[in-house]
């Protein structure tokens, strides 16, 4: 434990010096005044409308609003980790924390866990924030937002642990590209899925599926999606935030062990690498 | 409380078809400053790295303070600084003590003491608060000399410690060897500066090619070798068969003849002996064997990296 904790915090000391945090806080902060500054101006045109259609247009502004804020936590996601560990080997840094009487698993763990609740306060700070806002300007209660946090938590650990077992086998460079080439796979997927449902086409949902299966990240948003709006708004209203197809509460499961198997493949690979 | 600190066999470790260590087979005891030397790419660093458990061996085993290898619980008691010291260098010295205490398990007043003792005496105690990047390259080899110590070891590894280091800092790595020779732990230095080797270790293993192909126990060494040369009017076989009586490796060089004493009193007996003999003596000198010269004659002419 004493490995993991000083691990943790050696993380967190060059996260905050490197200015990490302070650059996602200033970022975080400028987002949701422009978002508020957008919603101020709008919001009186909205007043005007019959109750369901403005409950509509603020929710549809809801989730265009959380859904940058996804791209932003996706970045984050990738960014935060995708040098900490193929960085430190390249550098030789790692020598001296790997000669250290700690296990290699730790080191991982270490970081994993730090990154992990940054991640987590970036979600909480910025979706909370923003439903927050949208809140005290215009009343709007968004429903559901506790669970459409932790999914996107979830979203965040697939794509944390995946950059971080790359980490262990490939240069920072191809560690970046085959971690968003992930998501980008993911997203795609959904897609294709998405298509297939709207068309009829049953092998397109069966291969958006598929990919799903190897990149759940994306089902994983439209699961939060599908919470975050009234079905009636999910099932009729087609726009990019409509939720389409559903996932099921087993993709959920197969997105954690998708985390598992992740972190067993960064940590054994850690374990056996010549450093 | 075993006397042995590290113990190999047969330690192997190839990367692909390229052999970096072929046959590591050394053992080194409590309270002994061990020297290991070798050419370039002879597989000193390799051998470190799988002492250490940072690069797995291919075959063969190895135990440091009696625990296999490998095993991080074998590190306990082990301090490493690496040839090319590195470390997250947005910390400033104090931060990085603290970290590498906190991985041996200190913390609290305790890991605080040890730090300022540690800043003391690397001379680093007015930088303490700098960044390790605004360090100059002599700077960053102390911080990494403390870190090495910070879990006060019994076994500390050395990779060419005194390099970007001025003549103080070389004399503050020589003193602190032999505070840690004094208190009873280990040392394995790999350095390439014979004459730092020479200045502080025990005992010396030579590698090429990844094989240990000799050791060598510098004190009995400095005892019982001397290059002794004679200037001297007659050089025939009898006296050169003569002198064989006192040393080795004799050599004739015009008239001057060259051997190796087998102990420093050899010299007066050689010089009554060849008055004895009624041989003119035109000069006589000796010298001890410097560690080079060993180096040279071990190694030979072919020092290609395994």
């Amino acid at each position: 434990m004493n490995g993991i904790l000083a691990i943790m915090q050696l993380t967190w000391i060059e996260a905050r010096r490197r200015k990490i945090v302070l650059a996602a806080v200033l970022c975080g902060i400028g987002f949701l005044v422009v978002f508020g500054l957008a919603i101020y101006s709008n919001s009186e045109r909205a007043i005007g409308m019959p109750l369901v259609q403005r409950r509509m247009v603020l929710q549809v502004l809801t989730l265009v609003g959380l859904y940058a804020i996804n791209f932003l936590v996706i970045a984050l996601s990738v960014l935060l980790p995708v040098d900490t560990l193929s960085g430190e080997i390249e550098s030789g840094v790692i020598q001296t924390l790997a000669s250290k009487p700690v296990r290699r698993a730790d080191i991982i763990l270490g970081k994993w866990l730090v990154f992990w609740l940054m991640l987590a306060a970036y979600i909480l700070v910025m979706a909370g924030g923003l439903v927050a806002i949208m809140y005290a300007l215009t009343g709007f209660r968004q429903q559901n937002l506790l669970p459409a946090l932790g999914l996107m938590q979830l979203e965040a650990t697939v794509l944390l642990s995946v950059t971080m077992a790359g980490g262990v086998r490939f240069t920072t460079i191809t560690n970046g590209i085959v971690a968003f080439s992930y998501f980008v796979l993911a997203f795609v997927g959904g897609l294709i899925e998405q298509v297939g449902m709207i068309g009829g086409n049953v092998t397109a949902r069966y291969i958006g599926t598929a990919i799903s299966l190897v990149t759940p990240v994306d089902a994983i948003w439209r699961k939060a999606l599908a919470i975050l709006q009234p079905p009636f708004m999910a099932q009729t209203v087609i726009t990019p935030f409509s939720g389409g197809a559903e996932p099921s509460a087993a993709m959920l499961w197969w997105a954690v062990l998708v985390v598992m198997v992740a972190m067993t493949l960064a940590i054994r690979g850690f374990r056996h690498r010549a450093l | 409380m075993t006397d042995t600190v590290i113990e190999t066999r047969g330690l192997r470790k190839h990367f692909g078809s390229n052999v970096a260590v072929a046959d590591l087979s050394i053992r080194i005891r409590r309270g002994e400053v061990f020297g290991f030397l070798g050419p370039n790419g002879a597989g000193k660093t390799t051998s470190i790295k799988m002492l250490l458990g940072l690069v797995p061996p291919t075959s063969g085993s190895a135990t440091l303070l009696g625990a296999p290898v490998g095993d991080h619980r074998a590190r306990t008691k082990v301090g490493f600084l690496p040839e090319h010291f590195r470390f997250h260098d947005s910390l400033t010295a104090r931060e990085l003590l603290r970290v590498h205490g906190r991985l041996y398990g200190l913390r609290g007043g305790a890991l605080e003491r040890r730090i300022d003792a540690l800043l003391e005496r690397v001379n680093l105690r007015e930088a303490e608060n700098r960044p390790l990047r605004h360090f100059s390259k002599g700077m960053t080899q102390r911080a990494g000399l403390a870190q090495a110590l910070i879990g006060d070891p019994e076994l500390v590894f050395l990779d060419e410690p005194t390099s970007g280091l001025d003549p103080l800092g070389r004399l503050l790595v020589r003193r602190l060897i032999e505070d840690l020779r004094d208190r009873g732990a280990s040392v394995f230095l790999n350095s390439h500066l014979l004459g730092e080797v020479e200045a502080t270790c025990d005992r010396v293993a030579f590698v090429k090619r990844g094989r240990t192909i000799h050791e060598l126990s510098l004190r009995d060494v400095a005892a019982s070798s001397l290059d002794v040369e004679l200037k001297i009017d007659r050089t025939d076989a009898a006296i050169l068969q003569g002198l064989q009586a006192f040393g080795s490796d004799i050599r004739l060089n015009g008239t001057v003849v060259h051997l190796r004493a087998k102990a420093e009193g050899a010299v007066p007996e050689i010089a009554r002996w060849l008055v004895a003999q009624g041989v003119g003596i035109h000069g006589i000198g000796s010298r001890a064997r410097s560690l080079e010269d060993w180096f040279v004659e071990i190694m030979g002419e072919d020092q290609r990296p395994g």
